[in-house]
């Protein structure tokens, strides 16, 4: 099936290889070096019989001359039983048994499954032979983890097949036919190996619908303020320094959700180590299992080849619909999209195309929209609801948030957590930025509340602004009043202490319980005979909050936090308290 | 048998192109003519078009000068050997001894596979308080220092070089004045330390090409002494030198400029250096630290915006000091729980208490009254100026430690300062 090319030009990760015959776009092809290691690159442009391609690979060593061999399938993924827990590169490397099987560093042209093929998996056939089936229908299925895996007819059956024959239950490994489909004559034998090539949005379902579901992050200032859904999307612009990728790491613990894919994408190996040397030994309360066992990892780091980073994240999606089409509910984090965007730019200036801003190329923003486009809440032909959520980081040059990335993807996300520099700097964490994030979304808690208690911060900060000119002593106490309350939102209720095993998760419950009485105190009429006083009364009651913030849920202890806390409002007046030089 | 070439067609910036057949890419090739011996590197091949970036620049370059390509890519001899050693950015001895041949390695190979990457978990002593006590510097940390053109940065990169434990040390100078190179010659041969150095410095008046070639060396050096399970510090300065060389040979080459003139692929480039610091499993480490000059003082600008995102943290110099504000070492909560007890609250409570002397400084300048407080709060800022934030001290950990007590003691009462009641039973000095 695959042709021989020959290289005539190499620049960088781009070679430009002349052959003969039908060539197709996005179709893989390797570049031959004199010593025999073969580059995988994939044909991103085809000009007469020069094919352009981008190499996955470092170059280095490559001649004009030597062979390409080109050939017909596209960027594919192997997908099945086994995914979970992985560590892949963004061509689907496991990295683990790469580090194994070559050593330290990642060498051009080693290749490995993606799948254990020795391992076996306990199979319970649950359609029957005679049964009329067509693409992804299930067949039978397999545990995988907490999962039932279910296998499907492939992904790439035309029309209506019948079952020809169906294996018992057992245990077979993911090579082994578990079922022989016929159709018209032609029989098809079927293991739990499907291939999906990864630009192409997989998908099998009903209809899309809309996302009414919040995702759990059990972060306050998400879930109630800015909320995000299952099949949603949104993203996390920030300039360096502003915890993008932490607050990614804590909400791919935290989250609830069956599977959590992480694509580290162009950023530091170091981040990525945290989560595979972390994720193992940390327990997901929702399962009792590792958190590792609900983990993908796909891993492109910022210093391995460009070409594969930009594949990477449609590596990361396709497995995330795969996941959605098993009937799951998917978060799909994407860290960052920049690194991706950039990839592109890299690829384009090597094609020599015309640039559009900032030297991105001109489809970029259709390329953003696509990607996002590819998460949803869809129902299964089986009538079961799936999901997939796409949150993606963005890192703005400068933290200017006009660029061509952050603005392509403001405009196609439902939710935008916007991080600001001053409040990472002023240890507000999770720096979110309340005043200029928004969501479309609906959350846990009555959208009139939030945007009642939310015109608290809007007015506290320029009480804030005005204070800066006119001093404390030229601010009304009504207002320095709500200019507390303001802070006391902020930081009882929009902070979080990720360091804090309690705080560190503030599930529903708990998220309605504090908003409720931080909406108390918010609107609780206080009168105080001067401004050191009413200073005194907050600095206590945001003392309180915290005790209660720190206290485990169902404990007398949380009560008595509770009753507390509510000393400070039936007095209404300052509490008697040590000196504070604050 | 060596193929030889004598015709080069074109010569723009210090690049030649030239016809030739079987020529690999990034393979080396050695051109000779009136202008000297020098190294290239191919950089393109199209077709029988080979474009070569020479090191030494192609001044004097003539199109009959005779090409030979060497058929494999640039390499460098890695041994102990090359301890004591100094190096031009090219890799050609600039100590007047011989040139090293034995068992070459390659230069700027694949990256590390992250699954073989430990977390970081040790720290590394520099006996600088304000990096010990407040930024602590952690084992296979990358770590950029930015600062402006005139502040002591070089000075502060020498004594971490002495200072600092490692095994070895490899100092990379890219575009350095040749009075800062012996500036770093000079302290390490009189801190004791060149036995263990090994410097590459290319100066401000070799070619541009070395400049390029600078960190992949002396990081390609530091990956092998770190895969035999030596500590590597490398301390790079001044990578903002490092980006203008790439960007003046992507303008050469007809690349299209992304920003303020700098290739599409800068940050692929820096973080293709940056992330050669790693902790092994199983073997040593590589730790970097790295001058970054903001052009006009614009952390904004796309080097040191760029670097931001690929760094753990940052050091600002500023004002001859390291600046406690903004400065951040962000895997210093590693390490810093495991060194004393008082370590992270010491941290906190210092930092804020300076802050808050900050503030009153601006009150004062404007003219408000001093309380008591105030005059507490600006008497701390000052000996906590002088004795910790002081670049020149040479003090252990615990050491630095007790002495924040001792400044602290001299101007507040324990509870003032905001530190939890048990440390300041434990560790407030008693009154002699």
């Amino acid at each position: 099936m695959s042709l021989i090319g020959k290289i005539v030009t190499i620049y960088g990760n781009m070679v430009t290889a002349e052959v003969d015959g039908a060539i197709r776009q996005n179709a893989v092809a390797y570049c031959k070096r004199s010593d025999g290691v073969r580059l995988m690159s994939e044909i991103i442009r085809i000009r007469g019989n020069r094919a352009d391609m981008q190499v996955f690979e470092l170059t280095r060593g490559l001649k004009a001359g030597d062979e390409v061999e080109i050939t017909d399938e596209l960027l594919s993924l192997e997908l099945g039983p086994g995914l979970l827990g992985q560590i892949y590169d963004g061509l689907q490397n496991p990295l683990p048994l790469l580090a194994r099987k070559v050593g330290r560093f990642l060498d051009p042209g080693h290749y490995l499954p993606a799948l254990d093929r020795a391992k076996k998996w306990e199979f319970t056939p649950v359609a029957k032979v005679g049964e009329t089936v067509r693409a992804a229908t299930n067949l039978g299925k397999v545990p995988e983890g907490i999962f039932d895996h279910f296998l499907m007819a492939p992904f790439d059956l035309a029309g209506d097949w019948k079952i020809k024959s169906i294996k018992p239950a057992g245990s077979y490994t993911i090579e082994e036919e578990i079922a022989v489909l016929e159709k018209d004559g032609q029989t098809r034998s079927v293991n739990m190996i499907q291939r999906w090539p990864v630009r192409i949005p997989l998908g099998f379902f009903e209809t899309r619908l809309l996302p009414t579901t919040p995702l759990v992050t059990k972060q306050r200032i998400i879930d109630t303020f800015f909320p995000i859904m299952l099949g949603g999307t949104y993203c996390i612009p920030g300039p360096f320094g502003a915890g993008k990728t932490v607050l990614q790491q804590i909400t791919s613990r935290h989250a609830e959700i069956d599977i959590v894919i992480v694509a580290a994408c162009g950023e530091r190996a170091g981040e990525v180590v945290e989560t595979l040397r972390e994720f193992p030994h940390l327990t997901d309360p929702r399962t009792g299992k590792t958190l590792m066992e609900r983990t993908i990892i796909i891993c492109n780091t910022s210093s391995m080849p460009v070409a594969a980073r930009e594949s990477s994240v449609y590596t990361a999606v396709t497995m995330g619909e795969y996941y959605r089409q098993l009937g799951l509910n998917v978060l799909l984090l994407a860290d960052s999209t920049s690194r991706w965007a950039q990839a592109l730019r890299e690829m384009s200036g090597r094609l020599e195309e015309i640039p559009g801003e900032e030297a991105f190329p001109a489809y970029l923003e259709s390329s953003i929209a696509r990607f996002y486009e590819r998460g949803g809440i869809v129902k299964l032909p089986d009538g079961r609801i799936a999901s997939l959520t796409i949150g993606g980081t963005v890192s703005p040059a400068g933290g200017n948030f006009e660029e061509p990335v952050t603005q392509g993807t403001l405009k196609v996300v439902g939710a935008f957590l916007g991080l600001s520099y001053a409040r990472s700097y002023a240890r507000r964490f999770p720096a979110i930025d309340p005043l200029e994030s928004w969501s479309k979304y609906k959350g846990l808690i009555d959208p009139q509340k939030v945007a009642w208690a939310h015109s608290f911060l809007k007015k506290g900060k320029s009480i804030y602004e005005m204070m800066q000119v006119v001093g404390e002593e030229g601010t009304a106490i009504e207002d320095f009043i709500v200019y507390l309350k303001s802070e006391l939102l902020d930081t009882v209720y929009l902070q979080q202490n990720s360091f804090d095993d309690v705080d560190a998760a503030c599930p529903p419950p708990r998220q309605k319980k504090l908003f409720e009485m931080v909406c108390e105190v918010l609107a609780f009429p206080f009168s105080f005979p001067d401004k050191e006083a009413a200073r005194d009364l907050f600095f206590t009651l945001t003392e309180r909050f915290r005790t209660w913030n720190y206290t485990p849920w169902d404990t007398p202890a949380l009560a008595q936090a509770e009753a507390k806390i509510r000393e400070c409002l039936t007095t209404g007046a300052a509490q008697p308290k040590e000196a504070s030089h604050a | 048998m060596r193929k030889y070439y004598n015709r080069i067609d074109r010569i723009a910036g210090n690049v030649a192109t030239l016809k030739a057949t079987n020529v690999a890419y990034e393979e080396l090739a050695e051109i000779e003519g009136k202008a000297g011996k020098s190294f290239a590197q191919v950089i393109r091949v199209d077709g029988d078009d080979v474009s070569l970036q020479i090191f030494s620049g192609t001044r004097g370059v003539s199109t009959g000068d005779r090409v030979s390509f060497l058929g494999s890519s640039m390499r460098f001899s890695f041994s102990d050997n090359l301890l004591g050693r100094i190096f031009t950015g090219g890799g050609e001895p600039r100590d007047g001894r011989t040139a090293l041949t034995d068992n070459l390695v390659m230069v700027g190979g694949p990256a590390v596979n992250p699954a073989v990457r430990l977390m970081p978990h040790r720290m590394i002593p520099t006996n600088i308080p304000m990096i010990d006590v407040f930024n602590t510097l952690v084992e296979g940390q990358k770590l950029p220092i930015f600062s402006i053109p005139g502040e002591p940065y070089n000075e502060l990169l020498a004594r971490i070089a002495l200072q600092a434990e490692a095994d070895v040390i490899i100092l990379g100078g890219m575009g350095l004045k040749y009075d800062e190179y012996l500036y770093f010659k000079n302290r390490l041969e009189e801190g004791g330390a060149m036995s263990r150095s090994i410097l590459f410095i290319h100066t401000a008046s070799d070619p541009v090409v070395e400049c390029l070639q600078t960190p992949d060396i002396a990081l390609t050096v530091a990956e092998k002494f770190a895969v035999q399970g030596k500590r590597v510090l490398v301390l790079l300065t001044d990578m903002t030198s490092f980006a203008n060389a790439m960007k003046e040979i992507a303008i050469t080459m007809e690349q299209i400029p992304s920003n303020r003139g700098f290739p599409g692929d800068l940050y692929s480039q820096l973080a293709a250096r940056y992330e050669k610091a790693v902790v092994f499993e199983d073997a040593g480490s590589v730790t970097i630290m790295a001058v970054t000059t903001m052009p006009g003082d614009d952390v904004t600008h796309p080097v040191p915006d760029n670097t931001g995102y690929i760094t753990e943290g940052q050091f600002y110099v500023k004002g001859g000091v390291i600046e406690p504000f903004g400065s951040l070492s962000r895997l210093k909560q590693l390490v810093n729980g495991k060194t004393r007890d008082d370590h992270r609250a010491i941290m906190d409570g210092c930092i804020q208490l300076y802050a808050k002397c900050r503030e009153t400084r601006e009150k004062r300048a404007m003219g408000f009254e001093m309380s008591s407080w105030d005059h507490k709060l600006l008497k701390y800022g000052e000996a906590f100026e002088a004795r910790i934030m002081d670049l020149s001290l040479n003090i252990p950990l615990f050491d630095a430690l007790n002495m924040c007590w001792n400044i602290l003691a001299e101007s507040f009462e324990p509870r003032e300062t905001g530190i939890r009641s048990n440390l300041t039973e434990k560790y407030w000095p008693k009154k002699a």
